[in-house]
């Protein structure tokens, strides 16, 4: 087997040392309650080729962003990453390491957190972000609890274009009763609907920019309205490039910001792994989840990094720690800030802008189809448009063209039948005109 | 950045990326936009950001440099205890960066994504097949997600038996802080058990505070001692005529994997971290996936989306509406789990086989039980007989020399090691939990024991030694009481300005 270097002679010798016959016999005490060297209905190991052969014939059979024309979002965009991104994140120092717990033999790790800390506080125009969470919808239900622990109040407004799947999480994860969260998915929301909703015992309202369904908001007016209440505004934000060209959400107000950080350095994966972006005010620190790492000096006087406010973490605090979380994500992380070091200041807002315009180029020729309408008034790099027929059967029959053409609204939210002729597009730096036609033609020919 | 820089050697000082960007600066070339009109409405906004660029071979550099501050599992030996920190086959990450896994996105229909939902259902069954028990949900992120996710599912069957007034959950205090943690964070009670002398689970203590409120014990098996909880099967009986479940941390299943099935344990609910015993790289701390597996009792409340095979076709259950998920807690996060992991893992399963897995188990016990005969005369173990896949030492045998766990862990680092766990689990004083999983050679761990061995006798002799450990890192040990104190998070432009 060739990933396990004991010999048979090996074994035999260690058996000596430790005074055993064979394996067995340090198994000894388990076998005498259950049954050890289970029968397995499992194949016996594989030469790399055949695992290659079977996992490439798997691979081969889906349709993806690379043999299609492709138009999904919803929370998961596909972007180009940088060669090098990929190369520097599978230096065995990177991928082989692990939690910086011995900050001497981990200054690699720790330096690049604290510089992603930085990005990632930058972006969201907020005081301090920690060191990452699993993803943007674990990362938006830490922030709830969060903001339940800040206020000690209990009740919970989601505006209703928040990405429905986050709903679901903070439902389940910050462990919301009913009578506690007011939530509703809805296409095109007023924000002001959402102060009706408020009342002295909101904790906190998460707001989506852009949302769900693709409309960009500036949220300052709704956020003075929130603080009044002596609630906290959290700031959704699943399509990190957006934040090139919008307002930051920590300039209209936002208290905490939680954020899906996919779109920079890492693939769509299927879901996942992806990266969770967690940052607040610096009042919060304190209740801020996860780690975070900061900066101090060695012996010698000499500048370095560790991990630190460990005293609200499970290890340290156990069952009065403010979450359960003890990883980060990691090498996830690591991809997004290569991502950033090599885009830049200029290169991401150029990528971001980019990405709105060719959103515009699409939408201008989508809405000038027979039948087809665009619902979002503004957007940035995805919209809801309204089709002349079924979404699935429309989506079906463009995925046969090998197109991807986006994702019907009643898969997120099946309650709502009003939704069955909608769907969310989304357009980023990989589109090419080329697929704009194949979109606009195809779709002609299918709803004529 | 200090401006003659601090270079020894292949160690460079590498200042931060604030020091060395340039907002001017990219390292990627992208068209240029035309500028015409935009569609972003009230929220627009040209702002300065303040993100430094870097070219390609500036960029290239700098990640390198930081890098070779790292100590990693492909450079040496890497004892850290309760993370199994094995090799990471370079196979299985070419599998996972295969176009049709990595640029597949999570809300295609379903039709256009067989391969990747039959994926998850194959590595499904080994799970499945390799624990005996009769679900299984691959959605949690990280083990610690796994927690929740098995306690959300002991939480929704109380709830469907209508018993919430059971709130009281068991866990020793040998557990992972994660495990109080995930119990409180659900609002459980939480309550500590005693282990005994021998290290394992105090049986008598058990018994003692099982009552009408019991709802569920959490219990790590083999425990952060390295021992295997012998009277699992009776406790599993106890919980269970009080109507209660046994949650199982699967932190440590690289010691049973192939080799004994937990559900011949009555165990409930077990997580599994694919990073520890499916080798999915650790990564600097992440991304892990904690896939969970149920038992009869459990399978039912499992969190959304669910994958069922029809004939020959995949579908993919994500509407907690629809029947088979009628019981289900709900959803965990968004998407369908961390399928860049389940690639990796899988192929991992299937490089193994059931008898390669089998001997992983094996030689993971193996080496734990040499290393623990070959220290037991100059270290002291905690616990006499054999251990599991880890060993644990307690810190008598530096009584009287001024020398502690932290200054022994830290002279390793000068040694060229990775320190073993230190200071857990809580229950031993001054522990060292030393795990070296089956992908070292035996020569490797020769080499280990007698550094070790060397050590150990230096303690009685040179305690400056220890206590100016380490020496020849890239730095030496640092203030965590003034970083904590007073918290710098983060590069500000004022730190420069005032410090010019």
């Amino acid at each position: 087997m060739r990933y396990l270097p004991l010999t048979d002679k090996d074994r035999i010798e260690m058996f000596e040392t430790i005074g055993i016959k064979d394996i067995d016999d340090l198994f000894s005490n388990i076998q005498k309650k259950v049954d050890i060297n289970p029968d397995l209905k499992l194949p016996n190991h594989m030469t790399e080729i055949e695992v290659e052969k079977n996992l490439s014939g798997l691979a081969g059979k889906n349709l993806h962003a690379n043999n299609s024309a492709f138009f999904l979002g919803g929370g998961s965009y596909n972007h180009h990453i940088p060669s090098s991104v990929d190369h520097i994140i599978q230096r065995s120092e990177f991928l082989t390491s692990y939690t910086p717990y011995q900050p001497e033999i981990s200054q690699g790790t720790l330096q690049y957190l604290f510089e992603f800390q930085t990005q990632v506080s930058l972006l969201t125009g907020m005081d301090v972000s920690n060191a990452s969470m699993y993803d943007g919808s674990t990362s938006t239900a830490e922030a709830v609890s969060m903001a339940k622990r800040i206020t000690k109040k209990n009740r919970v407004v989601l505006s209703s274009s928040i990405h429905p799947h986050y709903a679901q999480t903070i439902k389940t994860v910050s462990g919301i009763s009913d009578e506690d969260l007011s939530y509703k998915g809805d296409i095109l929301e007023n924000l002001m609907d959402i102060e009706s909703q408020i009342d002295e015992d909101t904790a906190c309202v998460v707001v989506q920019n852009p949302d769900f369904f693709g409309s960009c908001h500036d949220l300052s007016y709704l956020s003075e309205f929130i603080h009044k209440k002596g609630a906290l505004l959290i700031v959704v934000v699943t399509e990190i490039f957006s934040l090139g060209v919008m307002k930051s959400p920590g300039d209209m107000g936002a208290d905490i910001v939680a954020c899906e950080g996919q779109s920079l350095g890492n693939s769509l994966n299927f879901g996942g792994p992806y990266v969770g972006l967690l940052s607040t005010r610096k009042k919060y620190l304190r209740q801020l989840p996860g780690r975070i790492v900061g900066e101090s000096e060695d012996v010698d006087g000499r500048k370095g990094f560790v991990l630190t406010l460990s005293a609200r973490e499970q290890h340290i605090r156990r069952e009065k720690a403010t979450s359960n979380i003890c990883t980060n994500s990691g090498l996830c992380s690591l991809a997004f800030t290569i991502h950033l070091t090599l885009l830049g200041e200029l290169g991401f807002k150029k990528l971001s802008l980019l990405n709105h315009e060719f959103t515009c180029d699409f939408h201008d020729m989508v809405s000038r189809l027979p039948g087809f309408e665009v619902v979002s008034k503004s957007f940035y790099n995805e919209f809801t448009l309204k089709l002349p027929i079924n979404a699935d059967d429309f989506l079906d029959s463009m995925s046969k063209k090998g197109i991807l053409a986006g994702i019907p609204i009643k898969r997120l939210l099946p309650e709502n039948k009003n939704f069955d002729n909608y769907i969310i597009v989304a357009c980023t730096e990989m589109n090419s005109k080329d697929d704009f036609d194949k979109y606009v033609n195809s779709a002609k020919e299918i709803t004529s | 950045m200090n401006e003659k820089g601090e270079n020894k050697g292949l160690d460079h000082d590498e200042p931060l990326l604030f020091d060395i960007g340039d907002l001017d600066k990219s390292g990627v070339d992208i068209q240029n936009p035309k500028n015409k009109k935009n569609l972003l409405g009230e929220s627009f906004e040209n702002r300065n950001i303040g993100l430094p660029g870097l070219s390609e071979p500036e960029s290239i550099r700098h990640y390198v440099r930081l890098s070779r501050k790292n100590y990693s599992i492909d450079a040496g030996l890497y004892p850290l205890g309760s993370c199994t920190m094995k090799h990471n086959p370079r196979l299985n990450e070419k599998l996972a960066r295969l176009d049709g896994f990595a640029k597949v996105h999570p809300l295609q229909p379903s039709s256009t994504c067989q391969g990747a939902l039959e994926l998850i259902y194959e590595i499904s069954y080994w799970l499945k097949e390799l624990t005996g028990m009769e679900a299984v949900t691959m959605v949690p992120k990280a083990g610690a997600q796994g927690e929740l996710c098995g306690m959300l599912a002991i939480k929704q069957a109380l709830l469907s038996k209508k018993q919430s007034h059971k709130n009281k959950v068991l866990v020793p205090d040998s557990a992972h802080g994660t495990n109080p943690a995930t119990a409180a964070f659900l609002g459980f009670e939480v309550i500590t058990i005693k282990s005994r002398e021998d290290g394992t689970l105090d049986f008598e203590d058990f018994k003692k505070k099982l009552d009408e409120n019991f709802a569920a014990a959490m219990i790590t098996n083999p425990n952060t001692c390295g021992l295997f909880e012998n009277e699992i099967i009776e406790i599993s009986k106890l919980i269970h005529d009080a109507g209660g479940y046994l949650y199982c941390d699967g932190a440590n299943f690289n010691a049973l994997v192939g080799k004994v099935k937990p559900g011949d344990l009555g165990i409930d609910a077990m997580h599994i971290n694919l990073h520890k015993t499916f080798s999915t790289p650790h990564g600097g701390g992440g991304p892990g996936s904690g896939p969970v597996v149920f038992s009869e009792l459990l399978s039912d409340f499992c969190p959304t989306p669910a994958i069922e095979k029809n004939n020959e076709t995949f579908i993919l259950h994500e509407n907690i509406n629809e029947k088979i998920l009628s019981m289900s807690f709900g959803r965990l996060s968004a998407f369908h789990g961390q399928m860049g992991m389940f690639v990796r893992a899988l192929s991992y399963m299937m490089s193994h086989g059931a008898d390669g897995l089998r001997q992983v188990s094996e030689d993971a016990v193996l080496n734990a039980n040499y290393i623990k005969s070959s220290l037991e005369d100059v270290l002291t173990s905690a616990y006499e007989g054999y251990c599991m896949h880890e060993v644990l030492f307690n810190d008598d045998f530096l009584e009287g020399t001024g020398v502690e766990t932290i200054d022994f862990a830290k002279a390793l680092i000068d040694e060229g090691y990775h320190p073993m766990t230190i200071y857990f689990p809580l229950v031993v004083h001054g522990a060292l939990l030393v795990e070296p999983t089956e992908t070292e050679s035996k020569l490797s761990i020769d080499q280990f024991i007698s550094t070790i061995r060397n050590l150990a006798k230096k303690v009685q002799e040179d305690q400056d030694f220890f206590k100016k450990a380490p020496k020849y890192t890239p730095i030496r040990r640092l203030d965590e009481t003034k970083a904590a104190r007073n918290p710098v998070l983060r590069w500000k432009k004022e730190d420069v300005i005032a410090a010019e």
